[in-house]
């Protein structure tokens, strides 16, 4: 599923990198919680989150993913979009709550994916 | 030929804000000098999940990263509170970590074990009142 597919599906806002709405996302991952993201992402390049500190967009780095979805309205700080767009990551907000929101991007094709085990 | 490339970091912890910096900028140094993705990412992770251990619970430290031909090695440390009992740390789920740190997404006692799965080896050496010194290894081979 593209980016832009994403943000058409939960109405959401581009907040940089509109240039990479093309690329193609296989899978997502949707949590609050950072450190299970570290934990359970295995090569889900798209995260759906509620949270807004730097650390969503460094987890992201980490995980090498290529797309943020804060879900619930939450709006990243000017310092969070700027950290993202060097570091090639697309930005969507979208007012939509976390689980509808997974369940509108799975129930159209994008799936859990695989998970990290030992 | 044998010196190892060194990066050097001091870990901020007085503001969480800026937790994390240090394996962002390790990770875009570690690309330019050609290390292959997966162990870039594999790196990267252990390291990030230490320096937000580092910032939660020992109020920073320092973070040493050497690149040698045949492995990277991690080293953190800190003069925090130490680990009372790293067993008990190193099992997931276990966390000491305070509720205001759960609220920015972090503690939920899976950094340890998360830092061990993605090396080849640690070694946690920690004192109680004196502080906690995490070596980790990456194998490029």
């Amino acid at each position: 599923m593209t980016i832009r597919t994403i943000a058409e599906l939960l109405n959401a806002k581009v907040l940089c990198l509109e240039d990479k709405l093309d690329f193609d996302v296989k899978s997502a991952f949707g949590s609050d919680m950072m450190s299970d993201v570290l934990a359970f992402v295995k090569e889900q390049s798209a995260l759906i989150t509620g949270l807004v500190n730097p650390q969503v967009i460094r987890t992201a780095v980490m995980m090498d993913m290529s797309c943020v979805i804060f879900v619930r309205g939450k709006q990243p700080s000017e310092e969070m979009i700027s950290l993202a767009e060097e570091s090639g990551i697309v930005l969507l907000a979208s007012k939509e709550r976390m689980y509808p929101a997974c369940g509108k991007l799975y129930q159209n094709g994008l799936s859990g994916g695989s998970i990290a085990t030992e | 030929m044998n010196e190892p490339i060194k990066f050097h970091f001091n870990v901020d912890g007085t503001n969480f804000i800026s937790a994390g910096e240090a394996s962002v900028n390790v990770k875009k140094l570690l690309r330019q000098v050609g290390i292959a993705p997966d162990i870039i990412k594999r790196v990267s992770i252990a390291m990030y999940e230490g320096e937000i251990n580092m910032v939660i619970h020992a109020n920073g430290g320092t973070a040493d990263v050497y690149v040698y031909p045949e492995k990277i090695t991690i080293i953190l440390e800190d003069v925090g509170p130490g680990i009372p009992d790293i067993d008990k740390a190193m099992q997931e789920g276990f966390s000491t970590a305070q509720d205001n740190v759960r609220s920015l997404g972090f503690g939920a006692g899976m950094g340890l074990p998360n830092m061990k799965k993605y090396t080849d080896m640690m070694k946690i050496e920690s004192e109680v009142g004196k502080g906690t010194k995490v070596t980790m290894e990456v194998n490029l081979q």
